[in-house]
């Protein structure tokens, strides 16, 4: 294109958007870096300059730890679950089952229902339906609500998030099969391969490309949980279930300590770039071409 | 030809034992939504009694609890405000990220080039970390938080860097720029041939991330959260939210809330199926 109109272009064709991008993501941003050296409290006009005294505030917040701590359990399980499961159940779906699109279509549906919503449904199903069950067995696992024991709280948090996230990693997964050359998979059946050996030596490596994804995905999600959590057991019993980016709420706006707020949601950020960062490393090392 | 008989029978009994399987995991999976369905027709009383009766088996089917959500909820007034939300973001962040992604694509220039690292950078910046200063910024310095267009501005900032990056992809392999030049030679200024010629163009592309944005929008809890508090003002997820803090002792009615805010939802998803499948799929795949 002719220079001479380069400026006019860019005003028109660039700036509506970038600005909206550098208004709503980089400015805050930066500006949030500048936070954690103040003592904001969110109300006052003047912001002292403090140091890093909030990072200090950070490594003395016990409670930002454990958070933390279950945060990274929490992951662990959901990652590995969803991923699991979806795996299986995509490869169920491309065995030239009748139906194929109308379960996983039927599998996606979570994913389009909000958090909040999903929380409370689960929410009746827990403390309600469970028990009602529990009560007309007598199966012990159903006897009390499980969002009013710790333990119990936490693995409802799981599976929660599990239902929720593996109808979109079906999908993934799902695309990621019939993509698969069936010559291959032939060839290593005429030389002899097991199911086993064909799923380890020959689909697993095929695929590594489906899981890296979903291992993204599910990684990015899970260290971010916020609507299920909140929904679900906003933290009850006694702030057991509270996972991180719930107690950095809680930290700026409840507590209204924004600076410390602020330093751990950047601490939470860090960690889970770092985490994802190493993942997609890893698993790309590992995607091999047909 | 005994053989090739063995065979299929031993493959029909697998495919029946696969899909028996499928099915007893497929409802477990339904069993939330079916639970909801029955409670929200029946009675607090009932519910108490038993969440698992079936229908046939108690008086008080009625559908006062789905009246008394509507009305409770603000029902109407929440739909009219998450949709205005939702619409206006998602034609606001595709036409500008298909413009911004354009310029990018068509000047080599130094700006484009920080733009576009900029925003792939950024994509891996979550939420919770932007969410304070950007409430001390829009709240304490400009004070502009409580209206709808500073939402729309936000979810429309928001969603910006994996639009253009999305844009970005297609309009490098899709658009061959002879097109544009044919187009010049016609006569076209820059604006006609952006509008008249190339965003035809990017249909495919375009359906994908009107998918994956209105669905976002549409679902988000935290920043309407943040941003919202006049109940007039309220998107469906707030005020489900605020309903569920109200009522929450009433099962039935909460139930029917919850049906109300899933029903829009699922109608537009057993039309648009396909589309929506696929355009998650391919916002993934990227």
């Amino acid at each position: 294109m002719k220079s001479k109109s380069n400026g006019k272009d860019f005003c028109t064709f660039a700036l509506p958007g970038l600005f909206c991008f550098l208004a709503v993501v980089i400015v805050p941003f930066l500006y949030g870096v500048y936070l954690t050296l103040t003592d904001w409290n969110g109300v006052s006009r003047d912001k002292n300059f403090v140091g890093l005294k909030n990072f200090v505030g950070v490594i003395k917040d016990t409670q930002f730890w454990s958070s933390l701590l279950l945060t990274f359990r929490y992951v662990i399980f959901v990652v590995i679950i969803v991923n699991v499961i979806a795996f299986a159940i995509a490869w169920l779906l491309t065995r030239g089952i009748k139906g194929q699109n109308f379960f996983r279509a039927g599998f996606f549906t979570p994913n389009l229902i909000g958090g909040i919503v999903l929380g409370y449904i689960w929410q009746f199903v827990f403390s309600r339906v469970f028990v009602s069950i529990g009560d007309s067995t007598g199966w012990g696992a159903f006897e009390a609500s499980w969002l009013s024991d710790p333990g119990k709280a936490f693995a409802a948090l799981v599976i929660v998030s599990v239902w929720q996230l593996s109808g979109y990693m079906i999908l993934i997964y799902v695309a990621g099969f019939m993509g698969l050359s069936e010559d291959v998979l032939e060839a290593a059946s005429i030389d002899g391969a097991s199911g086993f050996i064909k799923l380890k030596n020959i689909i697993m490596p095929l695929m590594m490309s489906s899981v890296t994804i979903c291992l993204f995905l599910t990684l990015s999600r899970a260290f971010m949980v916020y609507d299920v959590n909140l929904s679900l057991t906003a933290g009850a019993p006694y702030g057991t279930t509270e996972m991180a980016a719930m107690h950095v709420y809680e930290k700026a706006f409840t507590s209204r300590q924004f600076g410390v707020g602020q330093a751990e949601a950047l601490v939470l950020f860090i960690i889970t770039a770092c985490i994802s960062g190493l993942q997609v490393y890893l698993t790309k090392k590992k995607e091999v071409e047909a | 030809m005994t053989q090739t008989t063995i065979g299929g029978t031993r493959k029909k009994v697998i495919n029946a034992l696969m899909m028996a399987g499928l099915i007893i995991v497929f409802i477990a999976y339904m069993f939330p939504f079916i639970m909801v369905i029955i409670n929200s027709l029946k009675q607090k009383r009932d519910i108490i009694k038993s969440p698992f009766s079936w229908l046939f088996t108690i008086k008080g089917l009625s559908f006062d609890n789905f009246v008394k959500a509507f009305t409770q909820m603000d029902f109407l007034n929440a739909f009219k405000n998450s949709l205005i939300v939702t619409v206006s973001a998602t034609v606001l962040v595709t036409l500008l990220a298909a413009m911004l992604a354009y310029y990018i694509v068509r000047h080599k220039n130094w700006i484009s080039s920080v733009t576009f690292s900029l925003m792939v950078a950024s994509m891996i910046i979550p939420f919770q970390a932007i969410m304070i200063p950007l409430v001390s910024i829009y709240g304490g310095t400009l004070n502009i938080l409580n209206h709808r267009l500073t939402l729309i501005f936000m979810h429309t900032g928001f969603s910006m860097a994996m639009s253009v990056f999305m844009f970005h992809g297609f309009l490098n392999g899709n658009i061959p720029i002879a097109l544009e030049e044919a187009a010049y030679i016609d006569g076209c200024t820059h604006s006609q041939t952006f509008f008249r010629i190339v965003f035809p163009l990017l249909k495919p592309i375009i359906s994908t991330m009107v998918i994956l944005n209105a669905l976002a929008f549409w679902n988000d809890f935290l920043l309407p959260s943040l941003v919202l508090t006049d109940k007039k003002l309220l998107t469906l997820p707030l005020s489900t939210y605020s309903f569920y803090g109200t009522y929450s002792a009433d099962y039935g009615t909460i139930m029917a809330g919850l049906l109300l805010c899933v029903i829009p939802i699922l109608i537009l998803y057993m039309v648009l199926q396909k589309q929506i499948i696929n355009g998650v799929v391919a916002g993934a795949v990227k």
